[in-house]
């Protein structure tokens, strides 16, 4: 046998953590965490009295309450702050009922608008969540309470998985599939079918009919932009458009969809896949000062 | 609110919308539904500070929303759909006719 050639992992995205050094948790009142354990990524965001203390954001493993675990520890990381000082605890996402240390669940739909509304600020009125395998629009009012949502977690269409496959496949690094979709010289046809199933007979049809990898990348971003457009349609967008999830980092899929849409995204100097633990750590927060949380 | 629970495919939109400022929990909806598409919840799972019950679509329920409603919507011929019917606050609504 030769040599074993190291495959590079161009889905993959950096895992990071973040405490702020503002703030020392001593001080606290009330600190309440909120763990998303998405179908992707994992984040552990720590609130201490509603403001964003730390947090984390790592890939999902195969084992729910490991990786609701190891986002709390990253999280938690190079903090001192022990555990036990934790008021209350929320999980949401996909694996919400697999978080061992969260008090309670609350649905990503709830979580979402909540934690939108905090990261982008009170003039949010329309969500959209492109999350690892799930796509949700939703619709909220000025104090981030859900008006209206739809979510759709059965085709991975437009979805960040979708676009870990797609990366792989054409051996682009994941983030710089954003940049180089735009270094096209015209832009090409969306590709006609983003099923995740058929992406490599559709990239290999067409870069055997002499289309450059750049091109490729245009043409499913910019189908992948046209379908969460389709969905998003069905509620209805209002100005204040916020997007999250690791989408949202994505240039080449966002600028496509918002020009379909005709609505300016808002930007925010958060990290866009917080905004589902953040919303629970709010809920705890909530929670907690109305009397309602309390620690198991 | 109005929540709208399925999916959308290659093949079309299947979503069922509950307005759940309507919605009582009654639970007429489920026993009228021959595909026990719905669901009472004592609270609204996506509403963390509503303490009233509310109808929701199971989610095992949501992803075949196409084939679990078929049944209901035969192309001709058709009579009311039996979950809309049943609901005293019209709180229910369909995306899709076949």
């Amino acid at each position: 046998m030769g040599e074993e050639e190291k495959k590079q992992e161009y889905w993959r995205w950096t895992e990071s953590n973040w405490k702020n050094p503002g703030i020392k948790w001593e001080d606290a009142k009330i600190v309440t965490v909120g763990i998303d354990v998405g179908s992707v990524s994992s984040q552990a965001v720590v609130m201490t009295d509603g403001q964003v203390y730390a947090y984390s954001n790592m890939r999902t493993g195969s084992d729910s309450p490991e990786s609701a675990r190891n986002a709390l520890n990253l999280g938690l990381e190079g903090t001192s702050m022990p555990e036990s000082r934790i008021d209350y605890c929320i999980g949401t996402g996909y694996g919400r009922v697999n978080v061992p240390m969260a008090d309670r669940s609350i649905t990503e739909i709830a979580c979402h608008a909540r934690g939108a509304h905090f990261i982008y600020g009170p003039e949010v009125r329309t969500v959209l969540d492109i999350g690892g395998q799930d796509c949700k629009a939703i619709r909220c009012d000025q104090k981030g309470k859900v008006t209206n949502f739809l979510m759709n977690d059965k085709c991975a269409a437009g979805t960040g998985r979708g676009m870990e496959v797609f990366a792989d496949l054409l051996s682009v690094p994941i983030v710089d599939v954003g940049e180089r979709s735009f270094e096209v010289k015209e832009e090409p046809e969306p590709v006609s079918s983003i099923c995740v199933v058929y992406a490599k007979t559709e990239a290999t049809g067409l870069l055997r009919k002499g289309w450059a990898v750049n091109e490729v990348l245009a043409a499913y971003c910019s189908a992948m932009g046209h379908r969460i457009f389709t969905l998003i349609e069905r509620i209805g967008i209002e100005k204040g458009f916020a997007i999250t999830g690791g989408l949202a980092k994505n240039r080449g899929v966002i600028e496509r969809l918002t020009k379909e849409i005709g609505v300016e995204p808002m930007h925010t100097e958060w990290d866009t896949q917080i905004a589902g633990a953040a919303g629970a750590a709010l809920f705890g927060y909530a929670l907690v000062q109305k009397g309602k949380g309390r620690r198991k | 609110m109005i929540a709208n629970y399925g999916y959308k495919d290659g093949s079309g939109d299947y979503f069922i919308a509950v307005d759940t400022d309507k919605c009582d929990g009654c639970g007429r909806c489920v026993e009228a539904c021959p595909g026990t598409v719905f669901e009472v919840m004592d609270e609204d799972p996506n509403d963390p500070f509503r303490e009233d019950p509310v109808v929701i679509v199971a989610r095992d329920k949501g992803r075949k929303l196409k084939y679990e409603c078929g049944p209901c919507k035969p192309p001709t011929n058709r009579p009311a759909l039996p979950c809309i019917e049943a609901c005293p606050q019209d709180a229910i609504s369909h995306s899709w006719d076949r």
